[in-house]
């Protein structure tokens, strides 16, 4: 997977890393190099593995098998201290500062200037952190608390952190996600002057036009694997793309031409407020008919997730009426909804959806066991057939179902998950990514899953930042952008085009470069 | 010790129905190594009258244990529990000697029964209390159950200003008589308190595995965002752990002023300590979601046997204490070091198959 860095030196190779979790295989066998006075640029659909690679070379997390090289010698980080030690700065994509000091001790925590026993030098500290932020052409003052700042301004002293440890070579994790265009151009700037310093810069982003116009080399990521490797100069925007999603890789199930039912859910004028003003939800109204796929896209944060919050009835704080089958729902909280028909296949799998450390077994009957009970006595042979059932009709790998759930694979919990909810006979399932993080052949059975569930007459709302997925998959397409629903397409009409620009709408310099988005 | 025998699982292939089953043996294990060892080391300990001592004094940890397990599986803990038994005594003995005053020129006195049942109440709405302030004020366990022990105690001095309410025998005129049979009588042979441990646990035990009020509590604590979004009423589940807390504490409350036709406003003391050792040692992880009632019951006996056997070895109190932070220590450490090599297992599984 190497190429030839065209003269410039090779700072660090990775050699064939493996990192597994529980339950998931983030990375397989990469090899990655970070090539010493360039930008090498990291991409990936969410999921891909880049932040997790990127720790590894920054020593945050341990690899499971595999090589890291620097300067032709193997090495080993056994913490962040050790690869900070051999010049490798980051930047992280969530910000890694404590809002309880000031700018400038955030900047030089664990490296505090001291005076010997007089403690540490509070002043010096402070003008060399005023030096460090002139050069990211900002005024912010060393000494405010870093809590005070707009994130935009946190995410630069994250930067100027990362300057001040003199790196040889820089990880920057989405760097540029909340920072204004005037920022990005002062931050590519001193990623230029960085470059002319010999500094290898590692840089990630879900920009691709961004990408092209800094990157010199270029490195796709897919499902945990390295699937492609050139110089920027020979590649455009489509090839990467092209790259990223795999072309054949995926097997969507064609629409099997059932008809729909009337409708089976309605939301009205739902709203969900934020703390700081403005609303998460923002007046959402949105309907599903019985054998339906309704696709909900958008960019990170536009408020899908939340959406599907209320109406599963997460927030106390939100507003809105729903209706199951022209019937109002009443029902304040979660159990009751779940009660009327309602499942949601939540986001995170590993905090919201399973029980690790239950069974797979209990793990599937959680939110139905009332229906293996006489009176309160579960009924064992009962729950046995049910998980037995569950586990052939969407054929699950679980030949114990009494083994923890954290010890399958991330596909496999995911379909414990959707097992648990469709145990509650729902009307209505809700699945918000249903396709993160999982290997190609349980995508390619969730989505038959799908599919079956709707011809069998459910209504399907599902959340996905994947355009090709919510392209193939739903009967109708809702798309998201800043907690409104910005616009809906028939199936028919819509195009990538279209919904790409209808999911920037209202994001300042989004709209600018409308390919960037979330693919 | 011994448990550290059966940490050692097989590093090669996964068996997870073996695995499991040498986790569960664990503390099995133990209990055969102290019982064992006394039997050989003390003299008498065997015997049939010794053995239903150790069990009347086991008997009254393992009850406060009972509901301190829930309460960690939960992922909580109540300190609080040690003061409700020396609270709930106090009310027990209340009742009896003065009755309650109406201010109306008449008291009320009650029959042994209500008075127990009283008693119960009193400690199930003190765990009320403590589930209240920790679902719909979010004060954490710990801080939440610790205030709760600090102001039970001071009630129960409060009640008597400090002194012990002694002679609770009752009086035939107000047909309050029987009390101590809670503390010294038999059925079938066996004390009442053995009963009481016999009962509650398999009631604890069946509701554990058995329903669904089972599962929701190892659901919270397993994951509690989780078990919110699969359905369960999250905070009814805290509520009514800590409420079956508050309520075993009061019935231990009232086995020890029985056993001593008195009660003494600080009995109880550290009580709390002692079931927390009891709920670890029987396999139950701190951090919520794991652990048994068998466990729990088998963990109070280990406690109970090394204590008593000790002191008829003839050793020091003072080294029996040390030796019991040691055998605690011991069996979290072993419990952690078997938890690693298991993920460790696991992890490589999960390697090699992808």
């Amino acid at each position: 997977m190497s190429m030839d860095p065209g003269g410039l030196p090779i700072l660090l190779s990775v050699d064939r890393v493996t990192k597994a979790y529980p339950g998931m295989q983030a990375l397989t066998e990469v090899s990655f190099d970070v090539v010493g006075g360039a930008v090498n640029v990291l991409v990936g659909e969410n999921g891909a593995g880049k932040s997790t690679l990127m720790k590894v070379i920054a020593g945050v997390v341990l690899p499971t098998s595999g090589r890291i090289r620097m300067d032709g010698k193997e090495v080993t980080f056994a913490s962040r201290d050790d690869a900070i030690a051999q010049g490798i700065g980051m930047v992280f994509q969530e910000l890694n500062l404590f809002p309880n000091l000031s700018v400038a001790e955030n900047i030089f925590i664990s490296r505090e200037v001291t005076r010997g026993i007089a403690g540490i030098d509070k002043r010096e500290q402070e003008r060399r952190a005023r030096t460090y932020l002139q050069q990211l052409e900002t005024d912010i003052d060393p000494a405010t608390l870093v809590g005070d700042l707009p994130i935009g301004e946190q995410q630069i002293v994250e930067i100027a952190k990362a300057l001040a440890q003199d790196a040889r070579i820089l990880i920057m994790d989405e760097p540029t996600s909340a920072l204004s265009s005037a920022e990005t151009e002062v931050l590519f700037r001193v990623i230029g002057e960085l470059k002319t310093h010999g500094v290898g810069i590692v840089y990630i982003s879900h920009r691709l036009e961004e990408l092209v116009r800094i990157g010199n080399f270029v490195t796709i990521m897919r499902d945990g694997r390295v699937t492609g490797r050139e110089r920027m100069a020979n590649v455009d925007v489509s090839w990467i793309i092209r790259q990223m999603i795999g072309g054949d890789a995926k097997d969507f199930p064609k629409p099997d031409g059932h008809s729909f039912g009337t409708e089976v859910f309605r939301a009205e004028d739902v709203t969900l407020p934020r703390v700081s003003g403005g609303y998460k939800v923002d007046h959402v109204s949105l309907s599903v008919r019985s054998g339906e796929i309704v696709g909900i896209y958008g960019l990170m944060g536009a408020g899908r997730s939340e959406f599907f919050e209320c109406i599963m009835g997460r927030h106390p704080h939100s507003n809105g009426r729903y209706f199951i089958e022209g019937k109002a729902v009443r029902e304040r909280d979660v159990t009751g909804r779940i009660r009327r028909g309602l499942a949601l296949i939540p986001e995170d799998r590993q905090r919201e959806g399973v029980v690790p450390i239950l069974s797979i077994g209990t793990n599937m009957t959680l939110a139905s066991i009332g229906r293996f009970c006489s009176l309160f006595h579960i009924r064992p042979d009962r729950e046995r057939a049910a998980i037995a059932a569950s586990v052939r009709d969407l054929s699950i790998k679980a030949p114990y179902p009494d083994l923890p759930v954290s010890s399958m694979s991330g596909g496999n919990q995911q379909k414990v998950v959707i097992a648990k909810a469709l145990m509650t006979n729902p009307k209505v399932l809700l699945m918000d990514e249903p396709s993160r993080g999982i290997d190609v052949g349980a995508k390619a059975d969730v989505f038959r899953t799908m599919r079956r569930l709707a011809a069998d007459g459910l209504g399907i709302l599902f959340v996905t930042s994947d355009l090709e997925e919510v392209m193939a998959l739903s009967d109708r397409i809702a798309v998201m952008s800043n907690g409104r629903i910005t616009q809906i397409f028939e199936r028919e009409d819509a195009t990538a085009d279209a919904v790409i620009a209808a999911s920037a709408i209202g994001h300042g310099h989004t709209t600018a470069s409308s390919k960037s988005a979330n693919l | 010790m011994s448990a550290s025998v059966t940490a050692r699982r097989p590093s090669g292939g996964f068996n997870g129905s073996i695995g499991l089953q040498l986790l569960k043996l664990r503390t099995f294990i133990a209990l055969f190594a102290v019982v064992i060892f006394f039997g050989i080391a003390a003299p008498n300990f065997a015997s049939a009258a010794n053995v239903i001592l150790i069990s009347k004094q086991v008997a009254i940890n393992a009850i406060l244990s009972l509901g301190m397990t829930f309460v960690i599986i939960t992922g909580g803990i109540d300190l609080s529990i040690g003061s409700v038994v020396g609270l709930s005594g106090m009310v027990a003995g209340g009742l009896i000697l003065h009755g309650i005053d109406t201010g109306l020129g008449y008291t009320i006195y009650f029959n042994v029964v209500e008075t127990c049942v009283i008693t119960l109440i009193i400690g199930v709405l003190i765990g009320a209390i403590n589930g209240w302030l920790i679902t719909k004020l979010n004060v954490a366990p710990f801080i939440a159950t610790l205030g709760v022990l600090y102001v039970a105690r001071g009630a129960a001095l409060l009640s008597s200003n400090g002194d012990t309410f002694s002679n609770l025998v009752g009086r035939p005129e107000l047909g309050n008589q029987g009390f101590p049979f809670l503390g010294a009588g038999t059925i079938l042979g066996l004390p009442v308190v053995i009963w009481g441990m016999i009962v509650l646990g398999l009631i604890a035990a069946y509701a554990a595995t058995r329903t669904p009020l089972g599962r929701h509590i190892y659901a919270v604590g397993g994951n509690e965002r989780a078990a919110g979004l699969s359905g369960i009423r999250v905070n009814r589940v805290k509520m009514i752990v800590y409420m079956f807390s508050g309520f075993c504490a009061a019935a231990v409350g009232l086995v020890i002023s029985s056993q001593l036709v008195a009660a003494q406003p600080a009995t109880g003391e550290s009580f709390e300590l002692t079931a927390i050792a009891a709920v670890v040692l029987g396999g139950t992880s701190m951090s919520g979601g794991r652990g048994t009632i068998g466990g729990t019951i088998i963990g109070a006996f280990v406690i109970g046997i090394l204590s008593e056997g000790l002191v008829m070895m003839g050793v020091s109190t003072f080294w029996q204490i040390v030796v019991k932070g040691l055998v605690i220590i011991l069996a979290v450490v072993v419990d952690q070091a078997q938890r690693r090599l298991q993920q460790r297992v696991v992890l490589t599984q999960v390697a090699k198959a992808a």
